[in-house]
């Protein structure tokens, strides 16, 4: 009773660290915004790390997705699933980029 | 045999006395991966057509005069806060905690999803006032494909967590309800992954480049 109280400490700071993790890099994206503005590309560029690494942060604290053996399979299907993703989205990115580019509707 | 302390799925781990639940239950929860994944890619292709359209605002309403950031803000720390109280939901029923505890997470996490929903009709609505619609410009067609196709997810969300409500006070805590509380849960972080990505893409990423 003692181990699964213990068990469940552990756990529940999982979660707590995931949170506190993405509360705090959540509201340094909006500060960030608030403050400096989005327009210059510096500061969209840092948002945009801050998002992946919220992303990240809490695949491996909420999801519970991480190398250890028992919850490799679901790595695996997430890494593949993320690479058909970005063939999609930068394909799409790039091809209907370069049309606009060639129709003059796009100023480059 | 040794185990690790804490296991491949945040509410699997059954114990040792029910070895087949936990197997069974494990082979079904990768299959909800697969279906979380299949609707990532979904996902995917809306925010491809999204920036895609940024530009293709046709003259309308655009994301400066319409997003938000307060309200977005906002609506973040619900959905990032409901999705730490769906955990602790899962963790009250796996390790036995009384029922009052599991009935409030439950209720909290239902209380935020809604008020998460309320604020982004609320948004949508003050969107609509400034002419900004569907069928206003390509920019406002993508917009209202994604951002409202995640608020259906928060929405589904809801009303699986009602039910699965109901159907814990009818049967009580059986090993079928836990291994589908487990894969609510899953389904809510997912959520709030795509929400991440929304306010990356859809919100900063408009008024960096609209």
């Amino acid at each position: 009773m003692d181990k699964r109280s213990e068990m469940h400490r552990r756990e529940r700071r999982r979660y707590l660290i995931g949170y506190g993790g993405s509360l705090l890099l959540t509201i340094s994206v909006f500060l960030a915004a608030f403050v400096f503005g989005i327009a210059t590309k510096g500061v969209y560029l840092t948002i945009g790390l801050l998002g992946l690494a919220q992303l990240i942060l809490q695949l491996v604290y909420f999801l519970h997705i991480d190398r250890r053996r028992s919850s490799r399979e679901d790595l695996d299907l997430v890494l593949f699933s993320t690479l058909v993703l970005l063939i999609i989205i930068v394909g799409t990115i790039w091809i209907m980029g370069n049309l606009a580019v060639r129709m003059h509707t796009f100023p480059m | 045999m040794k185990r690790a302390p804490t296991h491949s799925y945040p509410g699997l781990n059954l114990g040792r006395r029910h070895p087949e639940a936990d197997k069974a239950s494990e082979v079904v929860t990768f299959g909800f991966w697969v279906f979380l994944m299949s609707d990532l890619v979904y996902f995917g292709l809306m925010f491809a057509i999204y920036i895609t359209m940024i530009d293709a605002q046709a003259g309308g309403p655009g994301p400066h005069e319409l997003f938000n950031l307060k309200s977005i803000f906002a609506q973040t720390l619900i959905l990032l806060t409901s999705s730490l109280t769906v955990g602790l939901a899962m963790l009250a029923l796996k390790y036995n905690l009384p029922r009052s505890r599991i009935v409030m997470w439950f209720g909290v996490t239902l209380v935020l999803g809604l008020s998460f929903l309320v604020l982004e009709m609320s948004d949508f609505m003050a969107m609509a006032e400034k002419g900004g619609i569907p069928q206003r410009s390509g920019f406002l067609s993508a917009f209202y494909g994604l951002v409202p196709l995640h608020g259906l997810h928060v929405a589904a969300g809801c009303i699986w967590l009602i039910v699965l409500g109901i159907q814990l006070r009818v049967f009580g805590l059986t090993d079928l309800l836990m291994s589908r509380v487990v894969r609510l849960a899953l389904f809510w972080h997912f959520l709030d992954l795509i929400w991440i990505g929304i306010i990356t893409i859809v919100y900063f990423g408009g008024l960096a480049y609209g």
